[in-house]
C-alpha cells in the first residue's frame, strides 16, 4: 500500500474529524477523497502540521487528528519533544511514513533507512507511540480515538504517488470553514 | 512596575491566552510571568516557526495567540509568515527581543540586526519599535490592532527599552 491508499481506509475513520493535513500530495488526495469543512488543508509551511494540530487540541475540547508525513515530521523534529511535554489527549498525531519525500519526487528520507520515527518518538517522552502496518492503520487510528489518549501513530507504508489536482480553496476560505466547525463542535 | 511585568499585564488584559516563547537573555522575566500567570497557557518552542504553527492551532481553537522571540527568528520564519499566517489572514503578536541595536556587547548580533527591519519591510509586516520604557503604552492598542487586522505585527524591543544590559 502507499499513502493514497491508506488515506483511502481513513475517509470513514476522519469523517466529521477536525483534521489538519499535511502539506502537498498528503492534502491533495485528502482533499479528492474526503472533502469537509473541518479538515485544514496547509498549503504552504512544510513541518508544522503537528504544531498547528497541537496548539488547536491544546485550546479547545474537540478531538484533532493530524496527518503528517516523515519527511514532514524530520523537518520539524522538535515537534516531539513538544507534544510529549504539553500533553493533550484529545490530540492524535498520524505520521504516515512511506521512507520518502513523496511530494517532491520519491527523494529517500533517513526514516526510511537508519532513523525509526517511532522510536524517535518514545524517546521525546511521548507517552503512547504505536507504529503499525500500512492495512492497520484505520483500525489503529479508530483505536487511539477510542482510547482517549494523546497517541502518536506511525504507519509504515510503501513509496509511490497517484495523480491529484491542486487545491484551488484560497488559505482564508480553507481557515474560515474549518473555525466555523470547530465552533459548532464547541459550541 | 519593570517592563516585563507590564508586558505581561497587557497580554492579560487583552485576552492572550496562548503564548509560545523561543528564550533570549531579555525576554527572561516576561517568560517565567507567562509561566507562572494562571490566565496564560504558555507553550515553549523549540525554534519558532514552530512556534507559528502552534500559534496558527490556538487561534483557530479561539484563543488569542502570541509569540515571543529574539529578531534572529525573522530569519528563520520567513517562509513561515508568508505561508502560514499571512496565507491564511492570521494574526500574530511578535514581541521581538531587538538585539545588535546601540548598547550591544555582542558584535555578532548586529548582523542580523541589520537585516531585521529590511527583512519585515519586505514582508509587509507591521512593525512597532520600543525605545523608551514608555513606549510599552502603546502595546494594547497594537495587540487589539493585531488582531483586528489579521496580520502578524513585530514589537521590536532594544537594549535601551529594557534598559541596557
Ligand atoms: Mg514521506
Amino acid at each position: 500500500m502507499i499513502r493514497s491508499d491508506i488515506i483511502k481506509t481513513l475517509i470513514p475513520v476522519l469523517k466529521d474529524e477536525l483534521v489538519v493535513c499535511n502539506i502537498g500530495l498528503p492534502s491533495q488526495e485528502l482533499h479528492m477523497m474526503g472533502d469537509q469543512p473541518s479538515n485544514f488543508y496547509m498549503l504552504g509551511t512544510m513541518g508544522l502540521a503537528s504544531s498547528i494540530g497541537l496548539g488547536l487540541a491544546l485550546t479547545q475540547k474537540e478531538r484533532v487528528i493530524a496527518i503528517d508525513g516523515d519527511g514532514s515530521i524530520l523537518t520539524n523534529l522538535g515537534t516531539l519533544p513538544t507534544i510529549a511535554n504539553n500533553v493533550a489527549d484529545n490530540f492524535i498525531l498520524l505520521i504516515i511514513d512511506n521512507g520518502s519525500y513523496g511530494s517532491t519526487g520519491d527523494q529517500a528520507t533517513y526514516a526510511g533507512k537508519k532513523t525509526s520515527l517511532a522510536a524517535v518518538a518514545s524517546a521525546c517522552g511521548c507517552d503512547t507511540v504505536i507504529e503499525c502496518q500500512a492495512e492497520d492503520t484505520a483500525a489503529t487510528l479508530q483505536a487511539a480515538k477510542d482510547s482517549g489518549k494523546m497517541t502518536i501513530i506511525v504507519a509504515k507504508c510503501e513509496s509511490g504517488n497517484i495523480p491529484v489536482p491542486v487545491i484551488e480553496l484560497d488559505g482564508p476560505v480553507i481557515k474560515h470553514r474549518f473555525m466555523e466547525e470547530v465552533k459548532r463542535k464547541n459550541a | 512596575m519593570s517592563v516585563s511585568d507590564q508586558i505581561v499585564d497587557s497580554l492579560v488584559r487583552n485576552k492572550v491566552e496562548f503564548v509560545t516563547t523561543v528564550p533570549c537573555k531579555q525576554l527572561g522575566d516576561v517568560i517565567d510571568g507567562c509561566e507562572a500567570h494562571p490566565d496564560i497557557m504558555h507553550v515553549p518552542s523549540n525554534k519558532e516557526d514552530e512556534g507559528m504553527g502552534l500559534c496558527a492551532g490556538a487561534w483557530m481553537g479561539g484563543k488569542r495567540p502570541a509569540i515571543i522571540m529574539q529578531n534572529t527568528a525573522i530569519g528563520v520564519t520567513v517562509n513561515t509568515l508568508s505561508s502560514l499566517t499571512q496565507f491564511y489572514n492570521m494574526p500574530l503578536p511578535m514581541i521581538i527581543s531587538y538585539r545588535g541595536e546601540i548598547g550591544e556587547r555582542v558584535a555578532i548580533q548586529a548582523e542580523m540586526a541589520v537585516h531585521t527591519k529590511p527583512l519585515l519591510a519586505q514582508l509587509g509586516i507591521q512593525t512597532y519599535h520600543f525605545h523608551e520604557p514608555d513606549d510599552i503604552r502603546d502595546l494594547d492598542s497594537i495587540l487589539n490592532h493585531t488582531y483586528m487586522t489579521r496580520k502578524p505585527t513585530a514589537v521590536l524591543t532594544d537594549s535601551n527599552f529594557w534598559g541596557g544590559y
